[in-house]
C-alpha cells in the first residue's frame, strides 16, 4: 500500500472552509485557509469533541461550533487560556490532488 | 423661596454655566432656559462627524431631558424669547411665554453670516451651524449631485469634507488666496488644499460669488468673473456674527457683541452674558475653549463669587476632518513682524512653523503631524522664554528633552500644569488628581470626573496616555470597546463607516477600515455579515462562511454534532397534514427525539447532517418552511387562541401572531427575536417576556417590548397603544428595523433599548410617523430576499458540499 492516499481534488474544499474525511479511526476534517493553505485535523475539539469541520476558519485557525476555542490548523493547539490539541493528520497535495498519510487516514484510533 | 435665574439659549456655553454652577452646592437659583432650537443641549462643534456620518446625533448629546430633570431646571425648547423688559426683569418667548428673573444670563451665541447677494434666499441655500442645517444637507447628499461651499475656513472645509464623504461633487469657494488664512500660512493652506483637492474636492481660491443662480431653487452660482459652476446645495460658511440684537433692543451695551466687563456682567449688573454673542475686551470668540472659560467666571459669579475674572482667551485651532492633521494656535496675521522656525517634509507632507517674538511662541502651525501641538501651545500660553531649547524647538518636546519618540514619553515630560484637554483647559495634573483620588479607571469616568476629551474628543489620545501613566497596567484602553482583536472600532463606529463609506463587501470593509487581521475572526466576521446585508439588502450576498455553524446549515447543532430541526407554526397552528408529515420524517430517518418546544412547535432533535437536505424536502411536501430556531433573526410569535375560542379573548390574537410572523419570517436581526400575542391582559401566551409583545385589550393593542426569559429575566416596557391592526403591525416592524438597524451583532432588543433608551426609541417609532414609514418600507426592502425558504434552497442541491463527506473510508482496512 502507497503511503500517501488520495482523498479528493484542492477544488473540492472551498476556501475559508472544510470537506470531511471519514475514516475508520473517526471523521478527518480538511481545511482551506485564505491563502489556500490546506490542514487536516482529526474532526474532534480537543474540548468536548466538537466538529471542527462545522467552524469558521481565520486566519490559521478554527473556532469550533460548540464553544468557540480557537484551534491552530497548523499544530492543532488550542490557543489563548485554553489547552489541548486536535490530532494533526499529514497532509500533501500533489498535482492538485490532497494526500493524507495512509497511516493515519487508516489508523482505527487516534 | 429661591431666587430666578433665566437663561436665553441652550447652546453649549449655557450648558456649561449650568453645569458649573450645579457642582457649586448649595444652589439658591431655580434655573429656567429658553432654546430656540427644538431640542436639548448638543455638542455643536461634533457636527461635522454628524455631516460626514461617522457619529449620529445621539453620540453628540451633552445633556439628555434627565439631566434637565434631576436639575430641576425647566427647559423651553423651540421657544425663541423676543423681548426682555429690564423694569419688570420678565422676558418673553413668541408664544407669549414668560419668566421674571432675578438675575438673567444672555447666551444667544452666533448667527452664520450669509453673504448679501442675489439669489441668497432660494430654497438650497444652506448655513451651517445647527442640526437643522445638517439634516438639510444630509438629505440633499442622499440624493447625490453637486454642492458648492461658500468660504474656506474651518466650517466650510468641515462641510465640504462631511458633503464629499456624503457622496456629493463638491466644490469650495473661498475669497481669500489660501484656505483658512487666519489660522494658517500660506504654505499650510497650500498643503491643505493640496490634500482636499486629493480627496476629490475642488478648491477655488480668490472666488468672489457674484450670485446664486435658480428660479425655484438653487442650480448654481455665479462668480465675478462670470463663471457658472452648477449646484444642488450651496452653503453659506463664510463667517458667524455675534446675535446681540435681542440685547441691544433691551438697552443693553453692544458693540458687535454684547458687551461685557471681566466680571461677565453686561451693563445691567443682574444681566450676564456668555458665549459668542459676547464681546470681551474687543474681541468676540468662536472657538468653544474660550466659552468654557468665561462659562467658569459666570458660574463663580453666580454663587457669589465676586473675585472671579475673565481675562481672555489664547486660543488654539484643530481642523475635525478625519485623516487630516491639522494644528494652528495663534494669530499669523499678527504675527508678521516675528522670527520663524519652519521645518518641511515635502514627501511625507510635513510643515511646522514655530513664530517667535521676543523668544516667546506667539504661535504655531503643524501640518500633517501635530504630537506637539499642546507642547507649544502650553509654552505660548505661558509666554515662557524659549532661547535655550531654541536650536531644537521645532523638533518638538521629546528631541528638546533628549528623550525617545515614544508618544508616552512625551506625555509623562509634561509639566502637571500642561492643558491636555483645550475645549475645556484641563490640565495633566487635575486629570491625575482625579484618577488617583477617585479611582477612575475608564476613560468614561475620566471624562465624567474631569470633562477632558469630553468636546471635540481630538485630545482622546492624549488623556488615555495620561491615564496609562498614572494606572500602569491597570490600564486598558477600551474608550469603545473594540469589536473584537482584529480592530479597534467599537460596533456603532463600524457601522456608521459602513454606511457612510458605502462599504458593501467584509473584504472592503477589513481594507478600509484597517483591519488588523488578514480575514478577521469567528467574532468579527458573522458581525460584518449581518451589518452588510442589514444596510445592502439589496446588493450584499450573504456569505456562509462568515455564518455561525446553525445559520449556514439552519439548523442547530448539538452536543454530539448531530442536528435539530424546527419547522415553522405560524403563530403556534398546525393541523394533522403537518403533524403526519413530522411522525413520518421522525420514523423514515430515524430521528430519535421528537419535543415540544417552548415557541409552540416541533423539534426533532438527533438528525444526521448527511440527513439534512432530505428531511427538509420531505418536511418542505407537506407545506412546511424553515422555523429558524437556529437564526439571529425572528423565531416565533407565540399566540393564545382569542376570540377565536377564548371566553375573555377580546381580539383576534391568533390571527394577528399568524399575520406578525408571515410579514416578518425570514428577516436577520442582531440577535434572536421572540414575539408573543395575548388576547386579553390575562396574557397566556407570556407576551411580557418577549422581545415584542402585544397584548389585545377591547379598545385596542397594548405593544410591549425589550423583555427576555433566558439569561437575564426581564418584563417588558410599554411602548404605545394602538386602536388597529395595520397600525400595530406597521409599530412592531419599525421597531424591529430600528433595533436591526441600531443593534451591535449579538445585542438582544432588551440590552440595545437599555443602550439608546426608550423615549428616544418611542420618538422615532411611535411618534414620529414619516420616520416610522420609512422604517417600515426599509424592513419590507429587505424582506424580498429574506423570505426565500434556506430549507428548500438546500433540498434543491444549494451549498451540498456542507452535507456530503468528500471521500469515505471508513469501512477501509485497518493499517494496523
Amino acid at each position: 500500500m502507497s503511503e500517501w492516499i488520495d482523498v479528493g481534488a484542492v477544488d473540492d474544499v472551498p476556501t475559508l472552509g472544510s470537506r470531511v474525511v471519514q475514516a475508520p479511526g473517526g471523521d478527518i476534517a480538511v481545511f482551506k485557509a485564505a491563502d489556500g493553505t490546506l490542514f487536516a485535523l482529526r474532526d474532534r475539539c480537543p474540548h468536548k469533541g466538537g466538529p471542527l469541520s462545522q467552524g469558521m476558519v481565520h486566519g490559521h485557525s478554527v473556532t469550533c461550533p460548540l464553544h468557540n476555542w480557537v484551534i491552530s490548523l497548523k499544530t492543532g493547539e488550542a490557543q489563548g487560556a485554553d489547552h489541548g490539541c486536535a490530532h494533526k493528520i499529514p497532509l500533501r497535495v500533489e498535482g492538485g490532488r490532497i494526500l493524507l498519510a495512509a497511516s493515519t487516514l487508516l489508523a482505527r484510533a487516534a | 423661596m429661591p431666587k430666578k435665574l433665566v437663561v436665553i439659549g441652550n447652546g453649549m456655553a449655557a450648558g456649561r454655566v449650568l453645569e458649573e454652577f450645579f457642582e457649586r452646592a448649595p444652589r439658591p437659583y431655580e434655573a429656567t432656559i429658553f432654546g430656540a432650537e427644538p431640542r436639548v443641549n448638543y455638542n455643536r462643534i461634533m457636527l461635522s462627524p454628524v455631516l460626514s456620518g461617522e457619529k449620529a446625533y445621539e453620540d453628540i448629546l451633552i445633556h439628555d431631558d434627565a439631566w434637565y430633570e434631576t436639575n430641576g431646571i425647566t427647559l423651553h425648547r423651540g421657544k425663541q424669547v423676543v423681548q426682555i423688559d429690564r423694569e419688570a426683569k420678565r422676558v418673553t418667548a413668541a408664544d407669549g411665554t414668560t419668566a421674571d428673573y432675578d438675575k438673567l444670563l444672555i447666551a444667544t451665541g452666533s448667527v452664520p453670516f450669509v453673504v448679501p447677494i442675489p439669489g441668497v434666499n432660494l430654497p438650497g441655500v444652506v448655513t451651517y451651524r445647527d442640526l437643522d442645517d445638517v439634516n438639510t444637507m444630509l438629505a440633499v447628499a442622499r440624493m447625490g449631485g453637486r454642492a458648492v461651499v461658500i468660504g474656506g475656513g474651518l466650517l466650510g472645509l468641515e462641510a465640504a469634507a462631511g458633503l464629499k464623504a456624503q457622496g456629493m461633487d463638491v466644490t469650495v469657494l473661498h475669497l481669500m488666496p489660501t484656505l483658512m488664512e487666519r489660522q494658517l500660512d500660506p504654505s499650510a493652506g497650500y498643503l491643505l488644499q493640496r490634500e482636499m483637492e486629493e480627496r476629490g474636492i475642488a478648491v477655488r481660491c480668490r472666488a468672489n460669488t457674484h450670485a446664486v443662480l435658480g428660479e425655484t431653487h438653487v442650480t448654481g452660482v455665479k462668480l465675478d468673473d462670470g463663471t457658472e459652476l452648477p449646484a444642488d446645495v450651496v452653503v453659506m460658511a463664510v463667517g458667524i456674527r455675534p446675535n446681540a440684537t435681542l440685547a441691544k433692543e433691551a438697552g443693553l451695551e453692544t458693540n458687535r457683541g454684547v458687551l461685557v466687563g471681566d466680571d461677565m456682567r453686561t451693563s445691567d449688573p443682574d444681566v450676564f452674558s456668555v458665549g459668542e454673542c459676547v464681546e470681551h475686551r474687543g474681541i468676540c470668540y468662536g472657538l468653544v475653549a474660550p466659552l468654557y472659560e468665561m462659562a467658569k467666571v459666570v458660574a463663580a459669579q453666580l454663587s457669589g463669587d465676586g473675585k472671579a475674572v475673565y481675562t481672555g482667551s489664547v486660543t488654539a485651532t484643530k481642523l475635525k476632518v478625519t485623516g487630516i492633521d491639522l494644528f494652528s494656535a495663534g494669530d499669523f496675521n499678527e504675527a508678521k513682524d516675528g522670527q520663524d522656525i519652519v521645518l518641511r517634509d515635502v514627501a511625507r507632507g510635513i510643515y511646522k512653523r514655530i513664530v517667535l517674538k521676543e523668544n516667546r511662541i506667539v504661535g504655531a502651525v503643524l501640518y500633517g503631524e501635530t504630537a506637539d501641538g499642546s507642547w507649544f501651545f502650553d509654552l505660548m500660553r505661558k509666554e515662557a522664554d524659549v532661547s535655550a531649547m531654541r536650536d531644537t524647538l521645532i523638533f518638538g518636546q521629546s528631541y528638546g528633552g533628549g528623550s525617545s519618540l515614544d508618544p508616552a514619553a512625551t506625555v509623562a515630560a509634561l509639566p502637571n500644569d500642561a492643558e491636555i484637554c483645550g475645549c475645556n483647559g484641563v490640565c495633566k495634573g487635575k486629570i491625575v488628581q482625579t484618577i488617583n483620588d477617585k479611582g477612575l479607571s475608564t476613560l468614561a469616568d475620566v471624562r465624567a470626573h474631569t470633562k477632558a476629551s469630553a468636546s471635540c474628543g481630538t485630545c482622546t489620545g492624549l488623556v488615555e496616555q495620561v491615564m496609562a501613566l498614572t494606572l500602569g497596567d491597570r490600564f486598558s484602553r477600551a474608550a469603545t470597546e473594540p469589536m473584537c482583536g482584529c480592530t479597534d472600532l467599537g460596533h456603532d463606529e463600524v457601522r456608521r463607516l459602513i454606511r457612510a463609506a458605502g462599504l458593501k463587501s467584509i473584504p472592503a470593509v477589513m481594507q478600509e477600515l484597517g483591519w488588523k487581521t488578514s480575514c478577521g475572526c469567528a467574532k468579527c466576521r458573522p458581525a460584518l455579515n449581518y451589518y452588510l446585508l442589514c444596510d445592502w439588502p439589496e446588493e450584499y450576498e450573504d456569505d456562509g462562511r462568515s455564518r455561525y455553524i446553525n445559520e449556514r446549515i439552519h439548523a442547530n447543532i448539538q452536543k454530539d454534532g448531530t442536528y435539530s430541526v424546527v419547522p415553522r407554526m405560524w403563530g403556534g397552528l398546525t393541523n394533522p397534514r403537518e403533524l403526519r408529515a413530522i411522525a413520518d420524517v421522525a420514523e423514515k430517518y430515524d430521528i430519535p427525539t421528537v419535543k415540544v418546544t417552548g415557541g409552540q412547535r416541533i423539534d426533532l432533535l438527533g438528525v444526521r447532517k448527511e440527513d439534512l437536505p432530505a428531511v427538509w424536502a420531505d418536511l418542505n411536501e407537506a407545506g412546511m418552511v424553515s422555523g429558524h430556531a437556529y437564526a439571529k433573526g425572528l423565531r416565533t410569535v407565540k399566540t393564545c387562541v382569542g376570540t377565536e375560542w377564548c371566553r375573555f379573548g377580546t381580539q383576534d390574537s391568533t390571527g394577528l401572531g399568524v399575520r406578525i410572523e408571515r410579514f416578518m419570517w425570514g428577516s436577520w436581526t442582531p440577535a434572536k427575536v421572540k414575539m408573543g400575542v395575548s388576547g386579553c391582559p390575562r396574557n397566556c401566551a407570556e407576551a411580557t417576556c418577549k422581545d415584542v409583545g402585544v397584548i389585545c385589550v377591547d379598545s385596542g393593542f397594548e405593544i410591549h417590548f425589550a423583555g427576555a426569559a433566558g439569561l437575564h429575566i426581564k418584563g417588558t416596557q410599554l411602548l404605545c397603544k394602538v386602536a388597529g391592526e395595520d397600525e400595530c403591525l406597521e409599530v412592531i416592524v419599525a421597531l424591529t428595523q430600528l433595533y436591526r438597524e441600531q443593534g451591535h451583532y449579538l445585542e438582544r432588543m432588551y440590552k440595545w433599548a437599555d443602550r439608546v433608551g426608550v423615549d428616544a426609541i418611542r420618538a422615532i417609532v411611535v411618534e414620529d410617523r414619516e420616520k416610522r414609514r420609512a422604517l417600515f418600507e426599509r424592513f419590507e426592502i429587505s424582506q424580498r430576499k429574506a423570505q426565500i425558504d434556506p430549507w428548500a434552497e438546500r433540498a434543491a442541491g444549494r451549498d451540498a458540499h456542507e452535507f456530503d463527506p468528500m471521500a469515505n473510508f471508513s469501512l477501509a482496512e485497518a493499517a494496523e
